[in-house]
Parts: C-alpha cells; sequence; structure tokens
C-alpha cells in the first residue's frame, strides 16, 4: 500500500466520522420506511404507544443485545445527545473499518509466498 | 423518541423463516469470501474497509421522504461500484453485522433476514445493472455516477421487495400482502432516489480524485474503450 492510497483513506475515514459524529445530529428522527410500513394500520397515542388496529409492529420482539453499551446509537452514560449520538457513530466508523479491513486483509489475495511481505509492512488497515 | 430500528426487528417474521434465511445469507457470505479472493488485493482490502465504515455512517444520516417518513442508504449499489459484487455485498454485511450485535439495530434473529436483503439482494440487482449500464454509458465520472444512480434506486427496490417475500413466507400478522407490497415499494423508491444522489455524488468524487480505485471502471467490460476520469 502506498502512501497515496493511505491519504485516500485518512481522507475517506475523516468524512465518514464528520457524517457519523456530527451530520448524524440533523438527520431526521421519524420512522423510516420499513419503520413507517410496520406501523401501518394501527393508532398511535401521545407518548407513541399503540392504542388499537393491528400492525407488524405489535409482534416486535426486544433486541437480545438491547442493553449493549452502544445500543440504539448512543453511548450509555453520556446524557447529551447530540454528543452521545455523534460519538458512538464516530466509533461505528472506526470498528467498522477495523473489523471489515482487518478480514478483508485477512483473506486478500498475497503476492508470491515469502516474497515482498516485509517491504509492506505496516500496510495493515487497522 | 430516537432513533432507533432502521432494519427488520425481531418478532415481525417467524422464527422458521428467519432460521432459513441465516442459513441462507451464510452460505452465500461463504461464497462471497471464496468468490472475493480473486478481487482483494492490498489496495481493494483498506479501500473495502473504508466502503463498509462510510456506509456505516452514512446510513446514520436518515432523510425525510414523506411527511413523517424518512429513509436511509442501504448501500448495496454503491458499494459494487466501488469495489466489486463480491467484495461490496461482504462490506454490506459486515456493517449489518456490526450494527446488529454492537448497536443493538436490526434483531439478532433477523439477521439472515436483514443480510439476505440490504447485502445480497441489494448488491446482486446493484452489479446487474451497474454491468449493463456500463457497456453503453460512457466510462467517465458522469457516465458512472449516472450508472450508481439508476442501480441504488432499483436495488432499494429490490431489497424492499426482498422483505416483502419473507413477510409472505412467516409473517406474524394478518395484513394484506398486496398493500405491504404496494407501500414497501412506494417508500422505497424516493428512498432509492435519495440513495442514488448520495451514492453517485460519493462514486463521482472517488472517479476524480482516484479513478483507480473505482472497481467499475478496472474490471466491469465495457463495449468501447474510453478515456477513464474525464470530466464528461
Amino acid at each position: 500500500m502506498n502512501r497515496r492510497l493511505g491519504w485516500f483513506l485518512a481522507g475517506g475515514l475523516l468524512v465518514a466520522m464528520l457524517l457519523a459524529g456530527v451530520v448524524s445530529s440533523f438527520a431526521s428522527s421519524s420512522p423510516d420506511g420499513l419503520d413507517d410500513t410496520a406501523r401501518a394500520g394501527c393508532t398511535f397515542g401521545p407518548d407513541d404507544e399503540i392504542t388499537g388496529g393491528t400492525c407488524m409492529l405489535q409482534q416486535e420482539r426486544e433486541h437480545q443485545l438491547g442493553d449493549s453499551p452502544l445500543a440504539d446509537y448512543g453511548i450509555r452514560g453520556i446524557g447529551n445527545e447530540h454528543l452521545s449520538t455523534g460519538l458512538s457513530g464516530i466509533l461505528g466508523v472506526m470498528l467498522t473499518f477495523a473489523i471489515g479491513g482487518g478480514l478483508f486483509w485477512l483473506v486478500r489475495r498475497r503476492p508470491a509466498e515469502g516474497t515482498g511481505d516485509r517491504e509492506r509492512e505496516g500496510a495493515g488497515p487497522a | 423518541m430516537d432513533v432507533t430500528a432502521m432494519h427488520i426487528a425481531n418478532g415481525i417474521v417467524n422464527g422458521q423463516v428467519s432460521a432459513v434465511f441465516a442459513v441462507v445469507a451464510a452460505i452465500a457470505l461463504a461464497f462471497c469470501v471464496l468468490r472475493s479472493r480473486a478481487d482483494l488485493d492490498d489496495r481493494l482490502a483498506p479501500m473495502a474497509g473504508l466502503v463498509a465504515a462510510f456506509i456505516f455512517a452514512v446510513q446514520m444520516l436518515n432523510f425525510q421522504v414523506l411527511p413523517g417518513v424518512s429513509g436511509h442508504l442501504l448501500g448495496g449499489a454503491l458499494a459494487v461500484v466501488l469495489v466489486g459484487p463480491w467484495v461490496g455485498a461482504l462490506c454490506v454485511a459486515t456493517v449489518l453485522i456490526v450494527q446488529c450485535l454492537l448497536f443493538a439495530d436490526g434483531g439478532l434473529t433477523a439477521l439472515g433476514l436483514n443480510i439476505t436483503n440490504m447485502a445480497l439482494l441489494g448488491a446482486a440487482a446493484g452489479y446487474l445493472l451497474v454491468a449493463v449500464l456500463l457497456r453503453v454509458l460512457p466510462k467517465t465520472a458522469r457516465g458512472v455516477a449516472v450508472a450508481t444512480f439508476v442501480a441504488s434506486v432499483v436495488s432499494v427496490v429490490v431489497a424492499s421487495q426482498g422483505f416483502v417475500l419473507q413477510y409472505w413466507m412467516g409473517g406474524t400478522t394478518e395484513l394484506s400482502l398486496g398493500t405491504i407490497a404496494a407501500a414497501m415499494a412506494g417508500v422505497h423508491t424516493l428512498i432509492g432516489i435519495g440513495e442514488g444522489l448520495i451514492a453517485a455524488t460519493t462514486v463521482a468524487t472517488v472517479v476524480r480524485v482516484r479513478p483507480d480505485l473505482v472497481y467499475a471502471l478496472r474490471r466491469f467490460r465495457t463495449a468501447t474503450a474510453q478515456p477513464i476520469g474525464v470530466p464528461a
């Protein structure tokens, strides 16, 4: 991996962290397309609780990992919603890059065995 | 309430059908890993990590499509254009797995359903369209952007109909399938247009900065050889 690629990756990651860390605070909080379809057929009270009708949402079960420290794009213990969402987003970008990039690096096609690998040291994505 | 579920939650589709799709997703992802090795070299591997991280970030950015309804990018078409079909599907799957396991988004039981729709169907539909369109369109920033836009719209609608199929097989409520199919297709056409704009802008930017990193320009066959990266 050459230096130009390194700069491109760093720039791309910076953009991703800005999007997940800052722009995410301005994202719409309305239900998304799937969620909206899941709510169709039910009526909702002032606290968004189901008050009647039939809809998919009624069958929704809790997430098995619902009390993980990053659940629902926040960091448990941080009260400020923007800060909590933003930091969890930045963490998510770094984790996704590390896990995804790491796995892709492991399964990548290598140059002929025993040659050249040393020259590329430090080229790992993590 | 704050942003919570963006993907299929637990309980919407029954356990048996969810399990079937978990197996389908696992087999398909294993196949993708095998096929991806031919594409993954020292340059593409870190690039694929960046694509996954970028999709994670952009999936957090819900945009309004109708009053009270939002949507977010799924990323299948974008990933396919930048890193190819096999690695692209794996990028989206990586995002979904991270979201499910660490951010409690998309049910654990429903992970196979979500991977099938967004990673497998989304990438497959996106790949087929881009491959066909790039035989006609010039391999310029604008040509690739147009192909990415069209492929994004279609791949999002196809992914939404994947859910309709799963709901038909194992939905846990008695609702009209036709109504659900129409509602999902309608709103996801709008979401697809939003995704198409984001994905096309992203791809056009990468083509201008580093055309050599765009898989669709390097590996997809086209009818006519065009100069790469010349702004049209």
